[in-house]
C-alpha cells in the first residue's frame, strides 16, 4: 500500500515539490484518471492495465492544458501568490467534482473483472494481492524514471532552473511556460498511471480523490519538497505507518498515525526527511 | 502620512458603525426566514474570516486548520451544556479560552515551520482532531450531539420561534471581530505582525519578538473562531464532527478573506457579503438536481475571482483611490 501512496504522490512531488506550485486538485486528477480507465473498460473492454498508457497520455494532455489555461495565470499573481494558487486549484477541484457528478452521476462504480483483480500471488509463502503488487512495481518504475528524468536530462535541469529563477532562464532561451506545461503534463500522466491501477480495486466516485489527496500532500512533505527520492521514501513510510496503526488502533483511526508521524518528522526536521527547500 | 492614516482609520470606523446600524435595521424589512438565514450565515462567515485573517492575513501564517478551533468552540459549549448543564454563554467563553490555549500550545512547535510545511501541518492537526472526535464515544462519536430544546430564552441562548436573536448575535460577533482587527491594526501588535509577514529575519533583528507575536495572533484568532463555533452549534442545535471540524470549514473560513482581500480590514466582510449569499443561492436554486451544477458554478466562480483579482475585491477600491491621489 505504501508504494501505491508513493505512486499517487510521485505526480504531486513533481508539481508541488519540484515546481513549487500548490495543486489542490491533485486528488481530482486521480479521480478523472480512474473514470477514464473505467470508461475504457466499460465501453471498449480494455483492461485497465492495458489502458494505463492511454490514460497516462490523456492525462498528460489534460495536465498541460490545465496549466496553460489556468495555472499559468495563477502563477502570475504578484501579491500573495501562494493563496491565489491554493484557491485557484481548490476552485478547480470543486469544479471537477461538480462536472464528474454531472456527467458520471454520484454512483459508486467499479471494474468487476480484470486480469488481476482479486487474484493473489504467493511469493515464498507470503500472499500478495496482484493489483497491489503491480501497483508497487509501476510505482518503483515511475520513481526511477522521474529521478532519472530530473537529474540526468536537460529537461530536468531546465525545470529546476525555471523554478529557481524564471527571469534568468528566459535569458538563456528557455520558455518557462513550455517547461512548466510539460512538467504539469508529466505530473498528471503519473497520477494517470496511479488512477488506472487504483481503478482495478477501488470504487470510483466523484469524491474519491479527496481521501487520497491529503495523504499525497503529507507524503510529499514528509519526504521533503524538491526531492524525488524523498517522496518515494515518504510513500513507503506512510504505508508502513498506516499498516502499524491499523494493528494498534481501530480502523477509523488509521490515518492518525500517518499525520502524527508527519508532525513528528517536521518538528525534528522542518524541511522533511530529504527536502532541499 | 500620519494624518491621512489617522483620517482613514476614523473614516473606516464611521463606515463600520453606519453599516452595522443599517444591518441592525435590516430585519425590520426582511421578514423572510430564508433570507434571514442567509444573512446570519453571511455575518457568521464574515466574523470567522475576519478572525482567520488576523493570523493568516496580517501575520502571514497561512492556516488551513482553523476548523479545529471552530469545532472546539462548538464541542466545548455543547458538551458543557448537555453533560453538565452549564449555560452556553459560559461554555462559549470556555471554548474560546481552550481554543486559544490549544492554539498557543500548537504554535510552540508549529511556528518553527515555514511555507508549505506549516500549511500542511495545520491541515493535518485539524484532521487529527476530526478523527479523534469521530471516535470519542462520550462526545457522541460520529453521530454528534443533538442539543435538547429547553424553550426560547436568552439565558440558554436558544430560540426556536424566531431567528432574529441569532441574527443580532451574529451581527455583534462580526462587529466585534471587525473592531478587534481595526484596533489591532494600529497597535504595536499590528505593526509587528506586518513586519513578521514581510520579512521575519529583518523584524527579529529590529527587536520584534517574532515568536511571541505569532503566538499572540494565533490566540486571538483561535479565540474568536471558537466563539463563532459555539454560536453555530447553538444556531443549528445539532453538531457532528464532520459538520463543525471538516476540512471544508477551514477553507470556507479562508475563502471570504482571500476573495475580499487577504490581510486587509474590509476584505473578509466584503468577501463574505458576496460569497455566502452566492453559495446559498446557487445551492438552493440549482443544487436541487443533485447533479452537482451548483458545484460547477461555485468552483468556476472561485477560479475566476482568484485569477481576475489576486489581491481581492478590496483592490478595486484602492486602485481607484490611488489613481485619484496621484491626480
Amino acid at each position: 500500500m505504501g508504494l501505491l501512496y508513493g505512486l499517487i504522490a510521485v505526480g504531486l512531488a513533481l508539481i508541488f515539490g519540484l515546481m513549487d506550485v500548490t495543486n489542490f486538485a491533485h486528488g481530482e486528477f486521480l479521480m478523472i484518471a480512474m473514470y477514464l480507465s473505467f470508461f475504457l473498460f466499460a465501453f471498449f473492454a480494455i483492461d485497465p492495465l492495458l489502458s494505463a498508457p492511454l490514460v497516462a497520455a490523456a492525462m498528460f494532455v489534460f495536465g498541460a492544458v490545465v496549466y496553460l489555461l489556468i495555472v499559468r495565470f495563477a502563477m502570475r499573481a504578484k501579491a500573495n501568490a501562494g493563496m491565489v494558487q491554493i484557491f485557484t486549484t481548490f476552485g478547480l477541484a470543486i469544479l471537477m467534482r461538480g462536472l464528474a457528478q454531472f456527467f458520471f452521476t454520484p454512483d459508486y462504480r467499479s471494474i468487476p473483472q480484470s486480469w488481476v483483480g482479486g487474484k493473489t500471488i504467493s511469493i515464498g509463502g507470503i500472499f500478495l494481492p496482484e493489483p497491489q503488487l503491480i501497483g508497487a512495481l509501476v510505482s518503483i518504475a515511475a520513481f526511477a524514471g522521474l529521478y532519472f528524468f530530473i537529474h540526468r536530462t536537460d529537461f530536468g535541469r531546465a525545470l529546476e532552473a525555471t523554478r529557481e529563477d524564471p527571469g534568468a532562464v528566459a535569458l538563456v532561451g528557455i520558455d518557462k511556460n513550455r517547461v512548466f506545461a510539460f512538467g504539469w503534463g508529466l505530473g498528471a500522466a503519473l497520477v494517470g498511471l496511479a488512477g488506472a491501477i487504483m481503478a482495478v480495486f477501488f470504487y470510483i466516485y466523484p469524491d474519491v480523490g479527496a481521501s487520497f489527496a491529503l495523504i499525497a500532500y503529507v507524503t510529499v512533505a514528509l519526504g521533503g519538497f524538491g526531492s524525488v527520492f524523498g517522496a518515494f521514501a515518504g510513500g513507503i513510510i506512510v504505508g508502513l505507518v498506516e499498516a502499524t496503526t491499523a494493528l494498534l488502533l481501530p480502523p477509523s483511526l488509521k490515518s492518525v498515525g500517518i499525520y502524527a508521524v508527519y508532525l513528528l518528522v517536521v518538528f525534528i526536521r522542518p524541511r522533511g526527511l530529504f527536502g532541499s527547500m | 502620512m500620519d494624518k491621512t492614516f489617522a483620517a482613514r482609520r476614523r473614516r473606516d470606523l464611521i463606515i463600520a458603525a453606519v453599516l452595522a446600524g443599517l444591518a441592525a435595521l435590516a430585519p425590520l424589512f426582511i421578514k423572510d426566514v430564508y433570507v434571514q438565514n442567509i444573512l446570519i450565515l453571511t455575518l457568521m462567515y464574515a466574523a470567522l474570516s475576519q478572525s482567520w485573517n488576523i493570523l493568516s492575513g496580517y501575520c502571514g501564517q497561512i492556516s488551513l486548520g482553523h476548523a479545529l478551533y471552530f469545532g472546539i468552540g462548538a464541542y466545548t459549549t455543547e458538551l458543557l451544556f448537555t453533560k453538565f448543564g452549564v449555560l452556553p454563554w459560559f461554555g462559549m467563553l470556555a471554548g474560546g479560552v481552550i481554543a486559544a490555549i490549544i492554539a498557543m500550545g500548537l504554535g510552540y512547535p508549529f511556528f518553527r515551520l515555514r511555507g508549505h510545511y506549516f500549511v500542511i501541518a495545520t491541515i493535518v492537526i485539524a484532521e487529527i482532531g476530526l478523527l479523534l472526535f469521530q471516535n470519542w464515544e462520550w462526545a457522541g462519536a460520529a453521530m454528534g450531539i443533538t442539543i435538547p430544546v429547553r424553550g426560547d430564552s436568552w439565558l440558554k441562548f436558544q430560540f426556536m420561534r424566531s431567528k432574529l436573536p441569532y441574527f443580532y448575535f451574529a451581527l455583534v460577533l462580526c462587529s466585534l471581530a471587525w473592531f478587534v482587527t481595526w484596533w489591532l491594526e494600529d497597535s504595536k501588535w499590528g505593526f509587528w505582525w506586518r513586519a513578521v509577514k514581510d520579512n521575519p529575519e529583518a523584524a527579529e533583528s529590529l527587536g520584534v519578538v517574532v515568536f511571541n507575536s505569532k503566538m499572540g495572533a494565533a490566540a486571538v484568532s483561535a479565540f474568536l473562531v471558537a466563539i463563532g463555533g459555539a454560536f453555530y452549534a447553538q444556531f443549528l442545535a445539532y453538531i457532528d464532527p464532520e459538520s463543525v471540524m471538516g476540512f471544508q470549514f477551514s477553507l470556507l473560513m479562508a475563502l471570504p478573506a482571500v476573495l475580499g482581500g487577504i490581510g486587509t480590514l474590509w476584505g473578509p466582510v466584503l468577501g463574505a457579503a458576496i460569497l455566502i449569499p452566492m453559495t446559498e443561492l446557487t445551492r438552493s436554486y440549482i443544487g436541487g438536481s443533485g447533479r452537482g451544477v451548483d458545484l460547477i458554478v461555485y468552483g468556476a466562480l472561485i477560479v475566476a475571482i482568484s485569477l481576475a483579482l489576486p489581491q481581492g475585491l478590496v483592490s478595486l477600491f484602492s486602485r481607484t483611490k490611488a489613481k485619484g491621489a496621484t491626480r
